[in-house]
């Protein structure tokens, strides 16, 4: 009986111990999830904490411009020269200037940009030479800025004797611009399926009339994303157009583009010296006198302003195309 | 069936030859401007190397590595250009020190933790941040984050690397988060599901599937960003003072490369004299490093690249 009733005990022991066994393992085994789940919520926490101080700071870079230069906006900031009483001073040549080494930047990029992406896509044969421009553009995206402005230096500048003008600017400034051109063409080209190209040729279309009635007007969106998005560089790019030699102070304005008589368009102002905002900004940052800074984040607002509207619409027109778009 | 009135000239035929010709033309157009990509790295390469090669018959090779003065404007002149190496590196190592922690937490957290719609509002602000220029971000870096860091630091000088380099590191930020973004989503969802499945947290996937399964794109996106700050100019020439100096301590005031091409630029440059050809052989430099980088990226790419 004795025998029977310790056996029975130490039975009793042992599952106790192994029931408390396994709860400590089981707390433990909590404890553990708990403590991974916690990594878990911290790092969900420093992730977007780290992307909402940078937004924080694109806000705070933005309205410190807005304050700063708030003295200075007004419609006589936009149509006086620069000068050297700060107050007086504006950004009429700087802002027409910038206008117009666009104009000659667009013209030179995007035809250049849309016809060597619809070669890539469309018309080169996968072989060693296709492959090598392919690099090119790869690897012209990552050459840094400033050795554009040196190219141009040596090459436009000097070689070909543009001088330092509104031509050369606008050149420049379309190299900068050429591989982002090329590379949103492709991209949109690579989404248009093959039976559009298909149905095209099933009627009788050659190669080139495919490309342009059909490739070319439905990647027509993602293009124009990615020429908005390059001219927005282009507007903010300085460190090439200062290596070519632009002036940090004009008070004339190279001739208008538009006549009043025949033949109306005249080229005159592609000879013309400039300067542009990002330098006028330069400029007035690097003077000593307070009151130069006021110009400066004044002109950076307005900057700011421009690429942040006109790559607001490059995304904004993307978004639309994606949603709309169903092959 | 029509009855052909000149046999010998079939206007269809004919109709067709034109057209053919013209495709031709048209093909050889378009071929001709993507040739222009190969032209345009030509032509840098051609105008870096021509203009610095009177450069180096003035100025020997050795010592324009290994002097540590550049002062090409004085009146003993010293082209060493590790004076100006220095200041580059130094602020793109403080760069990177910002950005990477910053850029791969962020990438990791739109990848692995964002839901869609947090993606979705997220990648066109940090598509807005790349959009700032550069100039912007050097008013910001000299007359925000240099007086916020004298507050810290009283003895910083005005034109600092510390203060620069901090708002390069920012600006480069959304590079990093976007490309290594893009590589983490692009490791597949069966992956994610094996580590939930066996219990992993989002975390521990984040950490040890994904990160290691990416890589090879992660380390892409770091030597973007190296590429970047190397060839950052405006930001330093603004805030980091365009004195040459050989030093690498983040508080003195240093010129880059870039920092001096534009300070040499903004003078009156004289065509042909050694000042002019100096700013490119600065800038073959600078193109060499680059190059280089971007060599040794894809070196430890190929070595890391994952097969799946």
């Amino acid at each position: 009986m004795l025998f029977v009733r310790n056996l029975l005990r130490d039975i009793k022991l042992m599952v106790n111990d192994k029931k408390a066994e396994i709860k400590n393992n089981l707390t433990r085994i909590r404890s553990l999830i708990t403590k991974h789940k916690r990594h878990d919520h911290i790092f969900a926490g420093v992730g977007m904490f780290i992307i909402i101080s940078l937004t924080i700071t694109l806000l705070v870079l933005f309205l410190d411009l807005v304050f700063d230069g708030y003295p200075r906006f007004n419609l006589d900031f936009l149509t006086n020269f620069p000068s050297r009483r700060a107050t007086a001073a504006g950004i009429l040549s700087a802002w027409v200037g910038s206008a117009l080494v666009l104009i000659v930047t667009f013209f030179a990029a995007v035809p250049l940009g849309i016809a060597a992406g619809v070669y890539l896509e469309e018309y080169a044969k996968k072989n060693w030479f296709s492959d090598l421009i392919e690099i090119n553009v790869t690897n012209l995206a990552g050459v840094p800025s400033i050795i554009y402005g040196l190219l141009a230096l040596g090459l436009f500048v000097y070689g070909f004797g543009l001088g330092q003008t509104i031509l050369t600017a606008g050149l420049t400034l379309a190299l900068l611009m050429l591989p982002i051109v090329i590379v949103a063409t492709r991209e949109a080209i690579r989404a248009i399926p093959i039976h559009i190209r298909e149905a095209a040729y099933a009627v009788g279309a050659t190669k080139w009339q495919v490309s342009l009635h059909h490739v070319i007007q439905y990647s027509y969106g993602g293009i124009l994303t990615g020429v908005i998005i390059g001219m927005a560089r282009a507007i903010g790019e300085t460190a090439p157009v200062i290596t070519i030699g632009a002036l940090t102070f004009i008070a004339f304005l190279p001739p208008s583009p538009v006549g009043l008589e025949p033949p109306f368009i005249n080229f005159e102002w592609l000879e013309a010296g400039f300067t542009v905002l990002p330098i006028q900004m330069f400029n007035w940052i690097s003077r000593p006198q307070m009151a130069f800074h006021v110009n400066a984040a004044a002109t950076g607002a307005i900057i700011i302003l421009l690429t942040l509207l006109m790559n607001g619409l490059a995304i904004k027109i993307r978004y639309n195309i994606r949603k709309k778009i169903k092959w | 069936m029509a009855k052909l009135e000149n046999p010998e000239v079939s206007p269809r035929l004919a109709k067709n030859l034109r057209r053919n010709i013209l495709e031709r033309c048209i093909e050889f157009g378009l071929l001709c401007s993507g040739i222009f990509a190969i032209f345009i790295t030509l032509a840098i390469i051609y105008v870096l190397v021509s203009e610095a090669i009177p450069f180096f018959q003035h100025v020997s090779l050795y010592d324009f590595l290994t002097d540590t003065v550049w002062t090409p404007n004085y009146s003993i002149k010293h082209y060493g250009i590790m004076a100006l190496v220095s200041g580059t590196l130094t602020t793109t190592f403080i760069a990177l020190l910002v950005a990477v922690p910053l850029g791969t937490i962020t990438a990791i957290y739109l990848s692995e933790f964002a839901t869609h719609k947090v993606r979705e509002t997220i990648k066109p602000v940090l598509e807005l941040l790349v959009g700032v220029p550069t100039v912007v971000f050097g008013y910001f870096a000299l007359m925000l984050v240099t007086p916020l860091l004298q507050k810290i630091y009283p003895d910083l000088t005005t034109f600092n690397m510390l203060g620069p380099g901090i708002v390069m590191g920012i600006m480069i930020v959304p590079y990093i988060a976007s490309v290594a973004e893009d590589a983490m989503r692009a490791v597949p969802m069966a992956m994610r599901e094996g580590a939930y499945a066996m219990g992993a947290t989002r975390f521990q996937t984040a950490i040890k599937v994904i990160t290691p399964a990416a890589i090879s794109g992660i380390i892409a996106a770091y030597i973007l960003a190296i590429s970047r700050a190397v060839g950052e100019t405006m930001i330093v020439a603004i805030a980091a003072g365009q004195q040459p100096n050989f030093t690498f301590n983040p508080v003195e005031s240093a010129a880059t490369i870039t920092a001096y091409i534009v300070s040499v630029a903004l003078g009156d440059l004289e065509h042909g004299g050694i000042g002019y050809q100096s700013i490119f052989a600065a800038g073959l430099t600078l193109l060499l490093m680059t190059l280089m980088f971007n060599i040794i990226g894809h070196a430890v790419r190929k070595k890391f690249a994952e097969r799946y």
